[in-house]
């Protein structure tokens, strides 16, 4: 019965395992987080597909002994019940392998823990950082982020600023700084690593770096009031350099539209003694 | 023999007695009877019945959401209706369908178990009764000018009156102070019957693990259902009369409340499941004709979760701007409570080995509740790792998470004790039949509903959103989430057909219909307004099992 019982556990999490490991990255989002933007992300959906397996295992475990439990004890084969109140050694045995179990996990996810939260130091090429105007190379790119209802506002380091499209520089640390100014809002997407929350009153860090250019997809996380499912945000990347000339491009047509707006507004406000 | 009536035993002439206590007068069945009452069986059922109506008008509310969402783009519901129908279904569920729920059967089976009379207050035990069923009325009536809409968590600033000037959230505001305090009596009725009103014999070691479950479900009800009537009660002067605590704009903190309804509401997540957890502890070892493994373990856990509980609650605020080191200890502190978490289930499935399992509905549903219950908990350690959470917290495979422990968990539990306990309580039987069928229906609608939950969620769909795009992808997930919706509401109806069936026709139970182990079962079905003639002398944790071996004894005497 014992070994019938390891081998079914055995073919179980082997199941299990080799489900896992068939999965392609195509399917990412059906068993892993997704992936594939940013490292960070990356490391998540690596920390997860460990604890997964080992999840999985203990699943399985658990539903085989149960199943097993009832089909084979079940009156009709086995009438008289065996009267046991407990096992102590097997008791404490269980207990410490639990507790082993979980200081395994809280040990191996805080290892990895270093690599998610802080921003990668990967130096930008020279002629990148010279390009975005980084002093050091190693020095990240911050892009604060603005939450209000139903729309995200972006602010780069020249003063120019976009909404919902958030564009960024391929192969360089970007660092978020996120609030909101109304109510609770949260930045997540989905692929370039988990989610921060912009709450007013308080700023929340993040980073990403992007691994190769294209356009990246997500929505607030925070039930922020009736149209929260229509605050959507997406990441662009692009070229250094293109993200170089975009960002001028965006401070020069501001700066045009704030000029005309105050020439407007001189020129609407009536001088005295005009008709 | 204490434990027999000594005229019913000259007058029977079959060898085997049957244990009564009382020829019992029918009880008038009027109606003023029920509002004047203060037996605690009585309440036991007035609870039980409100909170089935409530967890139907719940499940409503859930298939509403469900079916707004079975294709993207879908306009079956406006924003603002989704966001009230999803504030309803979260705090219908919690605060009137599952808490009451339990503390209905608490309140039926307590006195019974440990051999009482009746609670040890029972006129504040039916004040308890009627504060929640005030609670209830007064938060349906929003229904007819603004329902609240900032989720069953309210968070603030959304919750203020800036952002949503109707009396919904106020409405919601006075449903916590009502039901709370109507929990907090409650919980001391409890606590105070269990200290002071055992029968003779039944010591701390003796006691049932039901009881145990609930005597650590009323100190957590004790020690932090008065935080959040606080909290509530500075969202009511930040709405009304102009105070700052919530308002970052005049000096308040929007994270305050998070800290505050959080310290709430995770132990409110044991204080549903802990229960649930004492009421599989009883079912096992009755239909597995075995004592429980490991009493001392199990009883010992249940304290140890009521304590980790209040000690976790910022996993629920891993991506707000919170210290590394705050991080980590609730992180860590949140996966200690899998320990005695995984020890009770271990014990529970030791208990099915080597016993002789009788395979009844109640254990059909404890069955259910080992294999889903222990996937919401696994998938809960996963949520107590920070950088895992901050991809899916506030996604679907949160939704699916909290679903396996509440639905799979407390609801399973609850079906498991309404097959187990109806009996009991009307002198009849449910069927098996239906009930089997119900609990497969369950079983896989809720199976087809939440496991795919998980996906959307790791995919990217975010909880409390009202419609998403086609470009998503997660119209057929959700198309699958939502059928199953509607097969396992369809499993909780065919319950309720049951129970409505077998109050007439269903067949008398008798005074122990399951060779229970606890003294509830040595009262007649249903227990006289007294409960017991004669409270018999508890030597073990199985009183019941020393009762019958005595009569097993005592007749076979007289037999020779």
């Amino acid at each position: 019965m014992r070994t019938a019982f390891g081998r079914l556990a055995l073919a179980l999490s082997t199941a299990t395992v080799a489900l896992l490991g068939g999965a392609r990255p195509a399917h990412a989002g059906a068993l892993l987080p997704e992936r594939g933007g940013s490292p960070n992300a990356d490391r998540i959906a690596s920390v997860y597909t460990v604890v997964l397996v080992l999840a999985g295992v203990v699943f399985a475990g658990v539903t085989v002994a149960v199943v097993l439990a009832l089909v084979r004890y079940r009156a009709r084969r086995n009438p008289v019940a065996a009267q046991i109140r407990g096992h102590t050694r097997l008791e404490i045995a269980w207990t410490v392998a639990a507790t082993a179990l979980i200081v395994f996990i809280a040990v191996f996810s805080l290892a990895r823990l270093h690599a998610i939260d802080h921003p990668d130091d990967a130096a930008a090429s020279p002629r990148t950082a010279a390009l975005l105007n980084l002093h050091d190379p190693r020095q990240p790119l911050h892009i604060a982020v603005v939450g209000q209802q139903y729309l995200w506002r972006y602010t780069y380091p020249n003063g120019a600023f976009s909404y919902q499209e958030l564009v960024a520089p391929v192969g360089v640390t970007v660092v978020l700084d996120i609030t909101s100014v109304d109510v609770a809002h949260s930045w997540w997407i989905p692929k370039l690593g988990g989610k921060f929350d912009a709450i007013p009153g308080y700023t929340s860090h993040t980073w990403f770096r992007l691994e190769r250019p294209g356009v990246y997809r997500g929505q607030c996380a925070e039930l922020c009031g009736r149209n929260h499912a229509d605050m959507t945000a997406k990441v662009r990347g692009v070229s250094p350099a293109a993200y170089a000339a975009w960002v001028a491009r965006q401070k020069r047509l501001i700066d045009a539209a704030r000029t005309a707006a105050a020439h407007d507004q001189s020129q609407t406000e009536v001088p005295y003694g005009r008709p | 023999m204490a434990v027999l009536d000594p005229a019913a035993r000259t007058r029977t002439r079959t060898p085997v007695p049957e244990l009564v206590t009382d020829r019992v007068e029918p009880r008038r069945r009027h109606w003023v009877a029920w509002i004047t009452t203060t037996d605690h069986k009585r309440i036991g059922i007035l609870y039980l019945v409100t909170a089935f109506a409530f967890m139907v008008l719940g499940g409503t509310e859930a298939l509403l959401m469900r079916s707004q969402l079975a294709e993207p783009s879908n306009t079956l519901l406006t924003p603002q209706a989704y966001n009230q129908v999803l504030t309803m279904h979260g705090t219908t569920m919690v605060f009137l369908a599952v808490m009451p729920m339990w503390a209905g059967f608490a309140n039926y089976f307590v006195p019974l178990q440990v051999g009482a009379r009746d609670m040890a207050f029972p006129r504040l035990n039916a004040l308890s009764y009627w504060l929640y069923a005030a609670g209830g009325l007064v938060f349906y009536a929003s229904v007819f000018f603004t329902p609240p809409e900032a989720g069953w968590t309210a968070y603030t600033p959304l919750s203020s009156g800036h952002y949503l000037p109707g009396n919904g959230t106020d409405a919601w505001i006075f449903l916590i102070h009502l039901t709370g305090t109507s929990s907090i009596l409650g919980a001391l009725n409890v606590t105070a019957t269990i200290a002071n009103m055992r029968a003779p014999g039944m010591g701390w070691s003796r006691l049932p693990l039901f009881c145990w479950s609930l005597l650590a479900q009323a100190i957590m009800i004790i020690l932090t259902l008065p935080v959040v009537a606080a909290a509530v009660t500075l969202l009511l002067t930040d709405r009304h009369f102009g105070t700052c605590f919530y308002d970052p704009s005049c000096g308040g903190s929007a994270m305050l409340w998070q800290h505050l309804f959080w310290f709430f509401g995770h132990p409110e997540v044991y204080i549903m499941i802990l229960p649930a957890f004492g009421l599989i502890s009883e079912v096992l070892p009755v239909f597995a004709r075995k004592p429980i493994f490991g009493y001392k373990a199990i009883a010992a856990s249940s304290v140890g979760i009521a304590f980790l509980s209040m000690l976790v609650w910022a996993h629920h605020m891993f991506s707000t701007p919170l210290p590394q080191v705050a991080l980590v200890f609730f992180m860590v502190s949140s996966m200690a409570i899998a320990i005695p978490t995984g020890v009770k289930v271990l014990n529970w499935v030791a208990t099915l080995f080597h016993g002789s399992i009788h395979l009844r509905t109640p254990l059909w549903f404890a069955a259910g509740f080992l294999l889903l219950f222990t996937l919401g908990g696994i998938t809960g350690v996963m949520l107590a790792i920070f950088p895992i959470d901050r991809q899916v917290h506030d996604t679907y495979f949160v939704v699916a998470h909290f679903h396996f422990v509440l639905v799979a968990g407390s609801v399973s539990s609850v079906m498991a004790a309404l097959y187990y306990w109806f009996p009991k309580m009307t002198g009849r039987m449910l069927s098996e039949r239906l009930g089997k069928v119900s609990c497969a229906l369950q079983f896989a609608g809720f199976l087809m509903t939440f496991l795919i939950q998980h996906s959307l969620g790791l995919s990217g769909m975010p909880r409390r959103i009202y419609t998403y795009r086609a470009d998503t992808g997660w119209g057929t997930d959700n198309l699958i989430s939502t059928i199953g919706a509607f097969v396992l509401g369809v499993g909780v109806l065919l319950t309720l057909v049951n129970v409505l069936r077998s109050l007439r026709r269903g067949a008398p139970a008798g005074s122990d219909p399951w060779k229970g182990n606890t003294l509830e079962w040595f009262t007649p079905s249903p227990p006289p307004p007294h409960n017991f003639d004669v409270i018999p002398q508890v030597r073990s944790v199985e009183p019941m099992q020393d009762l019958r071996r005595q009569v097993r004894e005592a007749t076979s005497g007289a037999a020779r």
